[in-house]
């Protein structure tokens, strides 16, 4: 019979890590899903995995089981997203003067100025949407991440992050604001 | 009339904030509606960013890359102290690492003769406490350091240096207990002292980040407050009498 996800835990608690098992299995799919979002590709998604799944087991003493095993970890995965991206941003800063970052984000929207006839829409939009989502703060990214893939509700966004709903609320409002900006054109003009 | 503003028509697509005055002017205002489903078509349109599927065995391949991690720290593993049946065990080991200290030390075996087991005891445990607590107090102020520049942290490794060898005694008492918690917590703590200890005096940023970071990854500081907790719990006299005496 295939073992709980309350069952592994319980065992790990007792000090079986080979109980942990079962959960890494259950869970890396989704984790890595929400992972390769959050940061837009497979090599830092797979990093960020293995790095929730060390981080939760290191914690697993405060699991309370309120939430189901599934959802505490989703969080640690947000969690760890967020510190991911954001130490991928100030390493990006220290490299690039925040002025040349605008300017490339600006060129990278502006090469893709929509035409439908000259590339495929939907790789066209995919051009535009990296740049459009790294433009994003780390909290914005995360947090329109959560509620626009994952179908988070903001109340529960906030609960992940440690931040209070209005802060969640106004994150993903932001994020919204900023890819609307840059993909509307894209958006019409293919609808045209 | 008063239109509806971007973020109000965010929590409509989203199906979040049900609001009814929301729901009645989309209902009659043509130029909202227009808004929203503009809004929606590039919302929609994102939806294309698919991750990609990992191969079937992905569980197993993540398995296989973090378990060798896992049992690297599951001997060091603080955790488990937290579960209620090995609290109480913590304690046990507690009092034999105590009892096996006092019986090392001949010379204060001599000294503490005349007195009780459980005077004995509590003496023991306000010196490994303190001892704990001068480790800590290091840590802390190394982690919180916040200079931007150099860092001379000549002072801090003399106060660990001190504090080594009074750790090792500590720890081989828990060994030769048999108490693998409290002389795991003490080895490592002895090894973040040793490591603070021989660094240069004199550190730059990005070397004192790295100091910093390695006591910070290690955990030590919540470990040693885990264990002085336990200590401290043992220390409390029988509440009730005390009080009704004054």
């Amino acid at each position: 019979m295939e073992q709980s996800d309350a069952g592994a835990v319980a065992q790990v608690r007792a000090g079986n890590s080979d109980a942990y098992r079962v959960l890494v299995e259950r869970h890396s799919h989704s984790v890595f899903r929400l992972a390769f979002r959050m940061t837009g590709n497979e090599h830092d998604a797979e990093d960020l995995v293995q790095e929730t799944f060390l981080r939760a087991y290191r914690q697993i003493g405060r699991f309370d089981g309120r939430a189901s095993f599934g959802t505490w970890l989703y969080r640690i995965a947000a969690n760890c997203s967020l510190d991911f991206i954001r130490s991928r941003q100030r390493r990006r800063e220290q490299q690039t003067p925040v002025d040349e970052q605008g300017q490339e984000l600006e060129t990278a929207v502006a090469a893709g100025d929509p035409t439908p006839d000259r590339l495929a829409f939907s790789g066209e939009l995919k051009q535009l949407l990296a740049p459009a989502l790294e433009s994003l703060s780390p909290m914005e990214r995360t947090a329109f991440v959560l509620r626009h893939y994952e179908g988070v509700c903001i109340e529960e966004i906030g609960k992940a992050l440690g931040v209070h709903s209005g802060a969640a609320k106004h994150s993903v409002f932001r994020a919204v604001q900023k890819l609307r900006k840059a993909l509307e054109p894209a958006v019409s003009a293919a609808k045209s | 009339m008063k239109h509806l503003n971007e973020d109000e028509l965010v929590l409509r697509y989203y199906g979040e904030g049900d609001d009814a005055a929301v729901k009645q002017h989309l209902e009659a205002c043509e130029a909202c509606r227009a808004n929203l489903e503009s809004l929606a078509r590039v919302l929609d349109a994102m939806d294309g960013l698919e991750a990609p599927v990992p191969l079937e065995n992905y569980g197993s391949r993540v398995w296989q890359r973090i378990a060798p991690q896992l049992a690297q720290t599951r001997d060091r593993w603080w955790m488990g102290w937290l579960v209620p049946r090995r609290l109480v065990a913590a304690a046990a080991m507690a009092a034999l690492l105590i009892g096996a200290f006092l019986a090392g030390r001949v010379s204060q075996r001599r000294q503490m003769a005349g007195l009780s087991a459980p005077v004995r005891e509590r003496i023991m445990m306000v010196a490994v406490g303190e001892h704990l607590d001068r480790s800590q107090m290091i840590l802390v102020e190394l982690v919180n350091n916040e200079s931007k520049g150099p860092v001379d942290i000549s002072e801090e490794q003399r106060r660990a240096e001190d504090l080594i060898g009074e750790n090792r005694l500590y720890r081989q008492a828990a060994l030769k207990s048999g108490d693998r918690a409290v002389s795991s917590v003490l080895d490592e703590l002895e090894r973040v002292l040793l490591e603070v200890a021989h660094s240069p005096s004199k550190l730059d940023s990005a070397e004192f980040e790295q100091v910093r970071q390695r006591i910070e990854s290690q955990g030590i500081l919540f470990k040693i407050r885990v264990v002085s907790s336990n200590l401290r719990e043992r220390k409390v006299p029988p509440q009730g009498k005390a009080s009704t005496a004054l």
